[in-house]
């Protein structure tokens, strides 16, 4: 349902479909995949060694293999992601005072800094797979109920599910009144018509967001709502799930260790 | 506009992390139950605006639209934008998981900014003050930019003048620049009163925006001070189309449906 979130995300309430063979990430509790990934990306952002990192992108990237992503989604985030660090990569050794490695036309490229460019690239790859595999995956209703679990102000969960529920809606409109535009021979130039165009139509979806929420409202309370939402997914931990959760504790001791003795 | 993870150090990233928290919670005290389909379907539609790509010159710019978002939504911005930079990392892989309260704090902050700042001058009944705020603010904004060109040319006249001091001036003339170009289209009556504070609160957010972006990355380390004075500078452009499209929308909304501005205290 939700099309802009990615493909991964095919059905709103309604589990998987069995047909075909689940990836034993997905059929762990969402909490316990949340949490370790957060717990996995909290260190990574804190180590400093290259080997560590290097291993941890090696963990990052079995746990994309194992979740089975769609490959070429997959492929286009990983550019997005790494067209920053090769930017950073070109331009750190030259901005990072220290050793000189190699000079281009008089600039002198320092051995710390193409270090440090490794390092930050090493660590926006390995949180990258690791969260891909094992976050990416759920759907989104299904990661704001994980959140409502564990504690997460029931408000802010709320607010998460209503965004994911009409991100769609709206990109549907938005979609509509561009082909309207296109219509009537709109085409998008660096003018001030363009952006003005663009403005309205931007305040246009919002005037009916506004009248929609309106009648989201009303419909609400005519099903008695008194400001209390009812999240009707219960997740239950199983002996696979601790089992996954044990291995993620260990595999964080073990790069803890490898990063520190 | 988004900080990749791994880049920023510790001490920024658990900064960031609770400044987001403090905000998220306040705003989630104010906000009533009753306003949550109003704040999650704007924030839906500011996802969806996020993916609006503008052309500019021969690239082309995704908005961010914080501006508009504070002006809008007030406090309400922070949760708003704390769900969609989650989904934005967690699905589309920009941003990322470590540096979400940073990323938060730093396009949230001046939304609420701009919601102060600017809302007055929108909803003003009596135009007049906004007319003479607006025409004060151009005063100083001239000022600026005759000192930013005056401090230009003396960098250029003395020799060996530091590049941070040129960097700082052009910034600053740049700033001005935009702030002149947006009260000439008020003047031409492009823009209405309500429309210059749009353009005001969409490129002043955008400003901060970049300047927070700058300083998160020159705490982290000496080796981004020059990419954190980069990033400043390449916000100008942003900032001038940001400001238009907030304009136009402002205009549009106070004549269509005036009460949109007030549909979240």
């Amino acid at each position: 349902m939700t099309q802009v979130l990615g493909e991964v995300s095919q059905s709103w309430t309604v589990k998987n479909d069995q047909s075909r063979s689940e990836a034993f990430l997905k059929s762990l509790d969402p909490r316990v995949r949340l949490v370790s990934c957060v717990s996995f990306a909290f260190l990574i952002s804190a180590m400093h060694d290259l080997g560590a990192l290097t291993l941890a992108l090696g963990i990052g990237l079995g746990l994309s293999l194992s979740s089975r992503l769609p490959l070429w989604t997959t492929i286009r985030k990983v550019i997005v992601v790494d067209s920053f660090i090769v930017v950073l990569m070109l331009t750190l050794p030259f901005t990072m005072p220290g050793e000189t490695l190699f000079s281009v036309w008089g600039w002198d490229a320092s051995k710390e800094g193409l270090y440090r460019a490794a390092e930050v690239g090493l660590k926006a790859n390995a949180i990258l797979f690791s969260l891909m595999g094992l976050v990416g995956i759920m759907e989104p209703s299904v990661l704001g109920h994980a959140l409502y679990r564990l504690k997460v102000p029931a408000k802010l969960v709320h607010l998460f599910l209503f965004t994911v529920r009409y991100i769609d809606v709206f990109y549907k409109e938005y979609k509509t009144m561009r082909m309207a535009m296109k219509a009537r021979g709109f085409v998008p130039r660096t003018n001030i018509h363009t952006l003005r165009s663009i403005g309205y139509l931007i305040g246009m979806m919002l005037v009916r967001s506004l009248e929609r929420s309106d009648r989201i409202m009303e419909a609400m309370k005519c099903r008695g709502f008194d400001g209390r939402f009812h999240i009707l997914n219960n997740m239950k931990i199983e002996t696979r799930d601790r089992i996954f959760a044990g291995c993620a504790a260990a595999v964080i001791l073990s790069l803890m260790a490898v990063e520190y003795f | 506009m988004h900080i990749v993870d791994g880049a920023l150090s510790n001490p920024v990233l658990i900064g960031g992390g609770v400044i987001a928290a403090a905000g998220v919670a306040y705003s989630l005290k104010k906000l009533e139950p009753e306003d949550l389909p109003r704040v999650g379907v704007l924030s839906a539609v500011f996802f969806v605006v996020s993916l609006i790509h503008v052309p500019l010159g021969f690239s082309s710019v995704h908005l961010i639209l914080n501006g508009l978002l504070g002006i809008i939504l007030g406090w309400a911005a922070f949760p708003a934008l704390v769900v969609a930079l989650l989904l934005q990392a967690v699905f589309f892989g920009f941003g990322g998981l470590t540096v979400l309260g940073v990323n938060a704090v730093n396009i949230a902050f001046p939304a609420v900014m701009v919601f102060f700042i600017c809302r007055w001058g929108i909803t003003a009944q009596q135009q007049n003050l906004a007319k003479l705020v607006a025409d004060v603010l151009f005063a100083i904004f001239f000022i600026l930019s005759i000192w930013a060109g005056v401090s230009l040319y003396e960098a250029y006249q003395t020799e060996g003048a530091t590049w941070r001091v040129s960097v700082n001036s052009i910034s600053l003339a740049l700033f001005a620049l935009v702030m002149i170009y947006g009260y000439i289209l008020y003047r031409r009556k492009t823009l209405s009163v309500a429309g210059f504070w749009g353009f005001l609160g969409g490129s002043l957010s955008i400003f901060f925006t970049a300047v927070m972006v700058a300083i998160s990355l020159a705490l982290s380390g000496d080796e981004f001070a020059k990419a954190a004075e980069f990033v400043i500078v390449a916000h100008f452009p942003v900032m001038a189309v940001e400001g238009i499209l907030t304009a136009a929308t402002i205009q549009l909304i106070t004549k269509v449906k005036p009460e949109l501005i007030n549909a979240v205290r």
